[in-house]
C-alpha cells in the first residue's frame, strides 16, 4: 500500500529489518514491536537527524527535549542534532529551507503553519492516526491546523494555552471569590479593581500572541466570526459589534490604558510589578513569580477565558512537528516522532514543561503534574475550548494573512482610539474580504 | 638557444629574445586587461546584487508562495497593494519617516560636525564616543529605547512626572503619531553620528585660508558658513544624504523591534509590511511587490543626486 510522503509501510518494515540485521539490533515485529519494546529502531551508521525547535519560554523544556533527542540517537544509532532558534526566526528559516530544499529534517510548526507550508511537508497520516488510536482523538484545533487537504502535514505535539492569571487577593477585595465566569461579570469586577488602581491588563499592539488572544476569543465569545464554514466573510454582525463595544467599555472602565503600547512581555512585567490585577497569559507569569516573587505566586490564580453570549473560546493554534518533504531522512524523522510521542518519553517532556504545554489529546489531562499544582487546572482544560485562526472555516493561508495583518486586533484598537464600533467592524470586513479573496 | 654563423665563420651563441606567453600577450591588450580586472567585481555584483534583484522582480510579478512554483500574473500584486489600506499607510509612513529623519540627521549632524571641528580638550574622546550609537547593534540599542518608551516603566515618564511637567504617563508607543515620532527619534539618534563624522571629514579638507580671507573681507560666521563651508562640502553632504536616504527607506530592524507596525498598523513601513506578508503569510510574490515599490523612488533619488554631484564637479 502506497503511503503518502514517498515511502511505503512495506518498504519501511523491510528497511528496519534490514537495518536491524545489519546493526545487530533487534527490530523484529516492526513498528508494533518497537512500540511494545519502547525502544528506538536502528538505522545505518552515519544516519543523521536534524531538528529545528524554538527556544522555549520554559528552559527545562529545551533541556529535556535535547536529552530525549540524544537518547533516541543512542538507541537508534543516529546522530541527532537539535537547533534552537528564536520563535520570530522560525518563519524565515522554514521558508528558506523549503525553497532551497535543504535544512532540518523536522521543523516545529506553530498554529496553522502546516497550511502555509503544506507543499514542502511530508504526509504523516499513519503516525498521526496511530497516536490518535492509542491516546484518543486529537483536540479539534490540533487536528484542524495539522490536516491539509485530507492529509496530516504535522504530528500534533502540544498546545500552549493562555488563561487569565489574576490576583486572588485583590479580586476577593473587589467582591469576586473566584475568577468571573462571564465577560459581563469580569467587567463588573474590573470596574471595582480599576477604581482601586488595580486595572486588568491587555495588549492591543502588534505582538505575536496576546493581542490576537483577546481579539479572537472575545469575538467568538460574543458569537462573531471572521468567516463562516464556507469561507465567506461574516465579521460584520451584531455579535462582533457587541464584542467591540464591550471591549471599548472595558478599556475605559477596567483595563490599563497602556495596552495599546504593549508587547507580549509588557503584561508579564506589569503583573509582576503589581500594576495590574489580571491578564491573559501562558503559565510563564506564574512560573517566574514562583521563582522570583513567591509572595505574588501565592496569591496568583488562573481563570478560564470567560463565557460570552456565544460561549467560551480560546484562541489556541496548537503546535506540531513536521517532516520536511526534501528530507532524505524521512524514515528516521518519523521514527523519532513516533518514539517521542510514545507515552514514556512524552510523559517526561510534559513533566519538564510543568503545565506550560498541554498534550494534544485528552489522554494527557490525566498526567500527574496537574494534581501537583491545582492552580494550573485551567491550563489543563483550556484545549477543550480551543479554536483556530479562521474558525469555523479552514485555518488556511488566507486566515494567516488576516492574522499577520492584525485585522481583528486593529479593529479593536481603532475602536479603542475613538472609531465607532460599527465603522471599525466595517473596516475589518473590507480588509478581511481582501485577505480571503 | 641557437647557434648562428657570422661572417668570421665562427659560430656564436645568441640568446633569443624571450617571447611573451600567450596569456601575457593577451593581457598586453588594454581592453583584455581591463576586462580581467573587472571580472571579479562583475561576478560578485551579478551573484549578490543583480541575481537577487532580477529574482525580486520576477517574484513581484508572480503569485509565488512558499513551496509552490510561481505563475506570472503581471501587475496584479501591485494592483492589490494599491487597494490595501495598510499598504497605503505604510507607503505614506515610509516617506514621512525617511524625509523627517534625514532632514534632522543632516541638521544635527552638521551642527555636531561644526562643533567637533573646533579645538577643545578631550576632542578625540568626544569624537570617538560620538560614534557609539552608530556602532552598537541596532537591535540592542533599540531594545534599550523600548524600555525607555515602555508604557509602565518609561524613564522619560518617570522623569517628567517627578519634575511635574506631566500629571499622567505618556503612552509613547500607544498612539500612531507619537509612535512614529519615537521611531524617527531613535533613527536620528542612531544615524546622526554617521552624518557628523563624515561631514567633519569634509570640513577638515577646507583650507583655513579661505575662511580667513572671507573674515578679512568682512563676512560674519553665518555668511562664511553659507558662502564658504557649505559649497565646499556639498558633494560629500549629498553623498551622505544619498546613503542615509537609501538606508532609511529600507529600514526594518528598528521599527520591527519597537512597534512591529503597530498600534493599528500606524507605523508600518515598506520593509516591515513586506516582511509580514512574505514571511509570516508566506506570500513571497506579494511581499516582493511591496518591497519593489521602493525601487522607482530610490532610483530617482540616486539618479538625481549623482547627476547633481557630477554637474557640481
Amino acid at each position: 500500500m502506497a503511503e503518502s510522503g514517498g515511502t511505503s509501510i512495506l518498504d519501511r518494515r523491510t528497511f528496519l529489518k534490514a537495518a536491524g540485521a545489519a546493526t545487530g539490533v533487534a527490530v523484529a515485529g516492526g513498528i508494533p514491536g518497537i512500540v511494545a519494546a519502547q525502544k528506538a529502531p536502528s538505522f545505518p551508521k552515519g544516519t543523521k537527524l536534524n531538528i529545528l525547535e524554538w527556544v522555549s519560554f520554559v528552559p527545562a523544556s529545551d533541556v529535556e527535549f535535547k536529552r530525549l533527542a540524544t537518547e533516541f540517537g543512542k538507541l537508534a544509532g543516529v546522530d541527532v542534532t537539535v537547533d534552537l532558534i528564536n520563535m520570530n526566526d522560525l518563519n524565515p528559516r522554514i521558508a528558506s529551507a523549503i525553497e532551497t530544499k535543504a535544512g532540518p529534517d523536522i521543523i516545529m510548526m506553530i498554529s496553522n503553519w502546516p497550511h502555509l507550508y503544506a507543499d514542502g511537508l511530508a504526509d504523516v497520516d499513519d503516525l498521526a492516526e496511530e497516536i490518535a488510536k492509542r491516546d484518543g482523538a486529537f483536540y479539534e484545533h490540533n487536528q484542524k491546523v495539522s490536516v491539509v487537504g485530507g492529509h496530516w502535514k504535522a504530528v500534533p505535539l502540544c498546545s500552549v494555552p493562555s488563561t487569565w492569571a489574576y490576583r486572588e487577593d485583590w479580586f476577593k477585595e473587589a467582591g469576586a471569590s473566584k475568577f468571573p465566569d462571564t465577560w459581563e461579570e469580569l467587567r463588573k469586577v474590573g470596574i471595582e479593581l480599576k477604581k482601586k488602581k488595580r486595572p486588568l491588563g491587555q495588549a492591543f499592539g502588534h505582538s505575536l500572541g496576546d493581542p490576537n488572544n483577546w481579539a479572537y476569543s472575545v469575538t467568538w465569545g460574543f458569537g462573531g466570526t471572521e468567516i463562516d464554514e464556507a469561507g465567506k466573510v461574516v465579521i460584520n454582525s451584531k455579535a462582533t459589534i457587541d464584542a467591540v463595544k464591550f471591549t471599548v467599555a472595558l478599556w475605559k472602565e477596567a483595563l490599563d490604558e497602556g495596552g495599546l503600547a504593549w508587547d507580549d512581555s509588557s503584561n508579564n512585567r506589569a503583573y509582576l510589578a503589581g500594576t495590574i490585577s489580571a491578564t491573559i497569559n501562558g503559565a510563564s507569569i506564574y512560573f517566574v513569580a514562583k521563582r522570583q516573587f513567591p509572595d505574588i505566586a501565592k496569591v496568583t490564580g488562573h481563570g478560564h477565558m470567560p463565557k460570552g453570549p456565544g460561549g467560551r473560546f480560546y484562541n489556541i493554534g496548537g503546535q506540531g512537528r513536521s517532516i520536511m518533504k526534501y528530507s532524505k531522512n524521512q524514515q528516521v524523522a518519523k521514527e523519532f516522532l513516533r518514539w517521542f510521542m510514545d507515552r514514556p518519553q512524552y510523559d517526561k517532556w510534559m513533566a519538564a514543561n510543568d503545565g506550560y504545554t498541554v498534550g494534544p489529546t485528552p489522554h494527557w489531562e490525566k498526567h500527574p503534574l496537574w494534581e501537583k499544582d491545582p492552580k494550573l487546572i485551567p491550563f489543563r482544560e483550556a484545549s477543550r475550548f480551543g479554536r483556530w485562526p479562521g474558525y469555523p472555516g479552514v485555518p488556511s493561508r488566507k486566515a494567516s494573512e488576516a492574522l499577520v495583518k492584525y485585522i481583528l486586533v486593529d479593529m479593536y484598537a481603532q475602536a479603542i482610539k475613538g472609531m465607532k464600533a460599527e465603522d471599525a467592524v466595517k473596516w475589518a470586513e473590507g480588509e478581511l474580504k481582501k485577505a480571503y479573496a | 638557444m641557437s647557434r648562428i654563423t657570422i661572417a668570421t665563420g665562427v659560430p656564436v651563441a645568441v640568446r633569443e629574445a624571450r617571447r611573451p606567453s600567450r596569456l601575457g600577450q593577451l593581457l598586453e591588450k588594454e581592453h583584455v586587461l581591463a576586462g580581467a580586472l573587472l571580472a571579479p567585481t562583475l561576478v560578485i555584483l551579478t551573484l549578490f546584487i543583480a541575481y537577487p534583484f532580477v529574482l525580486g522582480i520576477w517574484l513581484a510579478v508572480s503569485d509565488k508562495v512558499v513551496g509552490r512554483p510561481g505563475n506570472f500574473i503581471g501587475l496584479d500584486n501591485f494592483r492589490v497593494n494599491l487597494n490595501d489600506s495598510i499598504f497605503l499607510r505604510a507607503f505614506q509612513n515610509t516617506f514621512v519617516y525617511t524625509f523627517i529623519a534625514t532632514v534632522l540627521k543632516l541638521a544635527l549632524g552638521m551642527a555636531a560636525a561644526l562643533l567637533l571641528n573646533h579645538h577643545f580638550r578631550f576632542k578625540r574622546l568626544v569624537r570617538a564616543s560620538m560614534l557609539l550609537p552608530w556602532i552598537i547593534p541596532t537591535v540592542l540599542s533599540t531594545l534599550a529605547w523600548q524600555w525607555m518608551f515602555d508604557a509602565t516603566f518609561s524613564v522619560f515618564n518617570w522623569m517628567l512626572l517627578n519634575v511635574g511637567v506631566i500629571s499622567d504617563r505618556i503612552l509613547w508607543l500607544g498612539d500612531g503619531t507619537l509612535a512614529m515620532g519615537c521611531l524617527i527619534t531613535v533613527n536620528v539618534w542612531r544615524g546622526m553620528p554617521f552624518f557628523a563624522i563624515t561631514l567633519l571629514a569634509g570640513l577638515q579638507t577646507i583650507n583655513p585660508d579661505l575662511h580667513e580671507a572671507a573674515e578679512i573681507d568682512g563676512a560674519n560666521a553665518w555668511q562664511r558658513f553659507w558662502q564658504v563651508t557649505l559649497p565646499l562640502i556639498k558633494p560629500i553632504m549629498l553623498v551622505v544624504v544619498l546613503f542615509s536616504m537609501i538606508a532609511t527607506f529600507a529600514d526594518f530592524q528598528l521599527i520591527y523591534v519597537l512597534t512591529r507596525g503597530g498600534p493599528y498598523s500606524s507605523t508600518h513601513v515598506f520593509g516591515t509590511y513586506a516582511y509580514e506578508i512574505a514571511m509570516r503569510a508566506a506570500k513571497l510574490g506579494q511581499g516582493a511587490s511591496i518591497s519593489l515599490f521602493l525601487f522607482p523612488f530610490l532610483l530617482t533619488v540616486i539618479v538625481f543626486q549623482l547627476w547633481y554631484i557630477r554637474r557640481s564637479d
